[in-house]
């Protein structure tokens, strides 16, 4: 699933607090089910570049000790990383849909029903927007029998993307309100 | 762009159920604006406003700046045959006429002769891939084959707005393609501006601008999920 970025994953993991590298190996595999369980070793290397970069910090060990049994936090500079990955619209096109169910998974886990809402709006005007450019080029006249399935291509998956996107919204929406009411 | 046909605070109800509460739309000529949203938001209702087909309860429908919710049953009728094509989901063949009798029936009606009209019914039947059929009665033909002998007949007329309602919705996804592709050509060829109505985002795609209703007004977000208020 390699696009799927698993820094970002783990920051919004830590959002539930201090954890350590098996604690959000199986955050992680839980939450993100349909993506590939993470093998330990990607978890620590990908902790030491979070830590390396001042995004996550150490904030103790286990009595039995290891390196395997270091917690990390978030950092403020962490937060800011995670939100404003959580933010950002990703490029429409084919296989990015375990990113976008990463993201909604994350935003709904780190920033609750009103932050994913609008990641979702946003992301699904960007989706709307490039299955209309698609269709252009499919619909126009010197379009090449390549072109066109090539366009077919792109759009069955940008279309199911975007109705998975369309009734997360209502969903979310709907969650929203309880929350808020 | 001038806008060709306006819709403006427009209210509709069937009896205590509202359809439209208060909706702005405007489309301009040439224009391909799509009418989104979920099931039982107003699509249709707003499709047959606009088309002079029903009238509103309140707000205003002007057709090249003219309010056409003042004209008599017999103008709007008479607008519709000049001015307008329409286009359902299915079932609008008459079945004891062939296919190109059904085509050539709006220009019977406008005033032109049977040679005429039986000519271009048969060029329209050509554009639509359905050419070999013309003297086949609807009953012998496929959903889609019908489909597009009614996509000839809303056209044959070259109207300056075509209203089509989930026109696509019956066929095979295909077939709905060839059709959609086809109208877009005719409309940018022609100029002819067209409302079509959808709930698939897949459809609203030919659309130049899509409009997204919520319990019958405009989705502030754009959406047209239908979230409550
Ligand atoms: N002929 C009718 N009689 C009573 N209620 C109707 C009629 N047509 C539509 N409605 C109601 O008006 C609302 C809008 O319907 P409609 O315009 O058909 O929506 P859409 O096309 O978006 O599905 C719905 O609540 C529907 O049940
Ligand atoms: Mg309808």
């Amino acid at each position: 699933m390699g696009g799927v970025s698993t820094s970002h994953v783990l920051l919004g993991l830590l959002c539930a607090g201090p954890q350590h590298g098996y604690e959000l190996k199986k955050a992680h595999d839980e939450r993100l089910p349909r993506a590939k369980p993470l093998a330990f070793g990607q978890v620590y290397a990908t902790l030491g570049r979070l830590e390396r970069d001042g995004l996550v910090a150490q904030t103790g060990q286990d009595r039995e000790g290891g390196p395997d049994r270091t917690s990390y936090a978030l950092t403020d500079a962490g937060r800011q990383r995670l939100d404003e990955w959580l933010a950002a619209v990703e490029p429409p096109a084919p296989y990015v849909s375990s990113t976008l169910f990463a993201k909604v998974v994350v935003s709904l886990l780190a920033s609750g029903a009103a932050a994913a809402t609008d990641y979702l709006i946003a992301q699904r005007a960007a989706h709307v927007a490039r299955l209309r450019e698609l269709t252009a080029v499919k619909t126009a006249r010197d379009a090449s029998a390549g072109d066109v399935v090539a366009a077919d291509y792109a759009i069955a998956h940008l279309d199911a993307d975007l109705r998975w996107l369309q009734t997360t919204l209502a969903r979310v929406t709907d969650l929203h309100q309880e929350v808020i009411t | 762009m001038t806008a060709l046909l306006t819709g403006t605070g427009l209210y509709r109800s069937y009896g205590p159920t509202p359809a439209l509460r208060g909706l702005d739309i405007s489309v301009a000529a040439g224009e391909i604006v799509a009418v989104t949203g979920p099931s039982g938001c107003g699509k249709s209702t707003l499709l047959h406003c606009l088309a002079g087909i029903l009238r509103t309860d309140a707000g205003e429908v002007r057709y090249r700046d003219q309010d056409i919710g003042l004209w008599s049953e017999a103008a709007r009728s008479r607008l519709r045959r000049t001015d307008f094509g329409v286009l359902f989901q299915f079932g609008q063949l008459v079945p004891e006429l062939t296919a190109a009798e059904n085509v050539a029936l709006p220009l019977l009606l406008a005033g032109s002769g049977r040679r005429e009209a039986r000519k271009s019914a048969t060029l329209w039947l050509g554009r639509f891939g359905v050419g070999d059929l013309a003297d086949q009665l609807p009953g012998a033909m496929s959903g889609g084959q019908q489909q597009r002998c009614a996509v000839a007949r809303a056209l044959v007329t070259e109207p300056r707005v075509l209203f089509a309602d989930e026109p696509t919705g019956a066929l095979d996804v295909l077939t709905g393609e060839q059709v959609l592709t086809e109208i877009v050509h005719v409309a940018r060829e022609q100029g002819t501006s067209v409302v079509l109505v959808t709930h698939e985002p897949r459809i609203a795609a030919y659309a130049d601008r899509e409009v997204a209703l919520r319990d019958g007004v405009l989705d502030p977000t754009g959406l047209g999920l239908g979230l409550g208020a």
